[in-house]
């Protein structure tokens, strides 16, 4: 069977996990596509679940309240194994990717890291994977008895219901105890639309000024435009936005159908999160700024006169 | 405590990349010491300096030769020794974790600090599957670290923003910039290193094989319209581009 870890957060389940499944189901691999779903209340999470897979797992256990890096690693361990599974797919999020390779090893596995194309090639597996900060796409390969892939969210489309949804199981689970202990947690969230399901973005750089005109040029024109909010590194580490918003190579990765950058580089860390945007636009008052290499559209000037203006425009 | 820090040489982030038959090749690029690695190098000299019990700080590369520069670089910025495991074998992060785990045991290391994401590979694994090997704790992505006996504890990011943590060693420590701005090695320190132990290890020792094999590259480009808007007149520059985003890319309303 192919094994699916679920990705859910806030009592629903995430996009990713529906996009693990179209990338499960044509990965050509054999057997039915079967969900874990772990965590605590999670039975609206598991019906949802149930729409998209052949069968679900639910593990609905108060040790997995907290997400814990050895305690899923521990968890789907023991379901790869019991249900012999021959292919384990885990969500290319920061957590997945963090447990992931525990698991890979408790497995004698190969590992197949953020993958965003698979495909079976008789007992082996391909995949395609970007690398150097997402400058080149590589065909990577594996083969055993089992493989733990990861999948980087945003690189399939997510599955649509199946005509029959999958029964449901109960499982339990021998899981360890937790080392290292949470002492405290801040949660960075935004009203906006989530990075990660927007259509269009707009991001501010170092070159917006301060945080009071990121609220009124970056802010002011996402909400003019429906847009999320995107911000670089320079801008988090001067404590300027909360680094939810981060887009890049140590932040998120973003696939927009309008990516707006504003006062914004162009890195190469930065361009790695955001560089697949369908369209990029970008104003920036240094016509040298290396954004504007990958622009679609590009504005070269002040983004105190520009965007205010930009703003008016859009609201009419 | 004795501590493990992964260096790794790698292609310096603004140098072209180029592809040889179906493969990255490096040859004549500008290589450096991975940023991520150097949080780690920064981090175990900071941790000595801030009167933590650190009986000593082993840099270990595993790697082609260009990685001497690498361990020389944080030789310079003060550990004590280095190993390098030499091969131009490309190992994934699950098989080079073996190899870091043989390391960390022969060397009785309690904390190992790993770079958060390769700037080559892009892989976030050799942390969290040297852990496992380990079968110690991990933490990732962190971005404060404080070590008071064997007490470990900090702040790190995670999915939805971060946390503090608190942990005992043996741990694994996964770095990441903002962590400290890691010094420049001095003239007098990089003269004192050319002394330091920097062993050579046969990798056949490791008896380790790669278990993901690359079959295939290709370089990412991707045609831009590339369309300049005169700034000048901001709201007729404002105008032009709404109506680009709205009649020929549509992609707002
Ligand atoms: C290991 C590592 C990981 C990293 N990860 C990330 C990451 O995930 N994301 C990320 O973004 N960066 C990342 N970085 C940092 C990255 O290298 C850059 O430092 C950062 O992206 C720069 O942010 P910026 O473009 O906002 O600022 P700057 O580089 O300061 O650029 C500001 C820009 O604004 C323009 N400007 C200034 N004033 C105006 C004005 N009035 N109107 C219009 N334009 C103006 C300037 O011309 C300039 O181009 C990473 C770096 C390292 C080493």
């Amino acid at each position: 069977m192919i094994l699916i870890v679920a990705e859910h957060a806030g009592g629903k389940l995430a996009k990713s996990t529906l996009e693990m499944v179209t990338a499960a189901r044509g990965s050509g691999r054999e057997g039915p596509v079967t969900l874990l779903v772990l965590g605590q209340g999670v039975t609206g999470v598991a019906k949802e679940a149930a729409a998209v897979a052949d069968q679900v797992l639910v593990a609905d256990l108060p040790a997995l309240a907290i997400y814990n890096a050895e305690v899923w690693a521990a968890a789907a361990t023991q379901i790869a194994r019991e249900g012999e599974a021959h292919t384990v797919l885990i969500g290319g999020s920061r957590s997945g990717r963090e447990y992931a390779p525990r698991v890979a090893v408790k497995l004698d596995a190969p590992y197949l890291e953020d993958v965003i194309g698979l495909s079976a090639q008789g007992d082996a597996l391909r995949a395609q994977r970007y690398t150097f900060l997402a400058r080149v796409t590589e065909s990577v390969e594996a083969s055993g008895p089992m493989i733990v892939v990861t999948v980087k969210p945003g690189a399939f489309a997510p599955a649509a219901p199946a005509a029959q949804p999958g029964e449901e199981y109960d499982v339990d689970l021998d899981l360890p105890a937790p080392r290292v202990e949470v002492t405290g947690r801040s949660v960075e969230k935004s009203s906006r639309v989530a990075l990660a399901e927007a259509d269009v973005i707009v991001t501010g750089g170092r070159g917006v000024g301060s945080p009071e005109n990121f609220a009124t040029y970056v802010e002011g024109l996402a909400d003019a435009i429906g847009a999320g909010v995107g911000a670089t590194r320079a801008v988090v580490d001067a404590g300027w936005r909360p680094y939810a918003e981060q887009v890049g190579q140590t932040g998120k990765t973003v696939q927009p159908q309008a990516y707006i950058a504003l006062g914004v580089s162009g890195a190469v860390q930065h361009l790695s999160g955001m560089g697949k945007s369908r369209n990029i636009v970008a104003i920036n008052k240094d016509a040298e700024a290396p954004i504007f290499k990958v622009a679609d559209y590009g504005i070269v000037g002040d983004v105190n006169q520009i965007v205010p203006a930009l703003i008016e425009a859009a609201k009419k | 405590m004795k501590i493990l820090t992964l260096v790794r040489q790698v292609p310096d982030a603004e140098a072209r990349i180029k592809i040889q038959g179906q493969a990255v090749d490096l040859d004549g690029t500008t290589v450096v010491i991975d940023g991520m690695d150097e949080y780690g190098v920064e981090e175990a000299l900071r941790l000595r300096e801030a009167g933590a019990d650190v009986e000593e700080i082993v840099a270990l590369a595993v790697g082609p030769k260009r990685n001497e520069d690498a361990l020389r670089t944080a030789l310079a910025m003060g550990v004590d020794r280095a190993i390098h495991v030499e091969t131009d074998e490309k190992y994934d992060a699950v098989a080079l974790s073996r190899i870091v785990a043989q390391v960390a045991q022969a060397e009785g290391a309690s904390l190992v600090l790993v770079g958060g994401q390769e700037a080559d590979w892009d892989s976030q694994a050799l942390g969290a599957a040297s852990a496992e090997r380990l079968g110690w704790p991990q933490l990732t992505w962190t971005n404060e670290l404080k070590v008071e006996g064997d007490t470990l504890t900090g702040r790190h990011d995670v999915d939805d923003g971060n946390e503090s943590f608190r942990a005992t060693l043996p741990a694994v420590v996964t770095t990441q910039q903002g962590l400290n701005d890691p010094r420049y090695p001095t003239l007098p320190n990089i003269m004192k290193a050319k002394k330091k132990e920097l062993r050579k290890d046969d990798p056949a020792t490791y008896g380790v094989t790669p278990t993901v094999k690359v079959v295939g590259a290709e370089i990412q480009t991707r045609a831009r319209r590339n369309t300049m808007i005169d700034g000048k007149d901001p709201q007729a520059a404002a105008q032009h581009l709404l109506e680009l985003l709205r009649n020929e890319a549509k992609v707002i309303a």
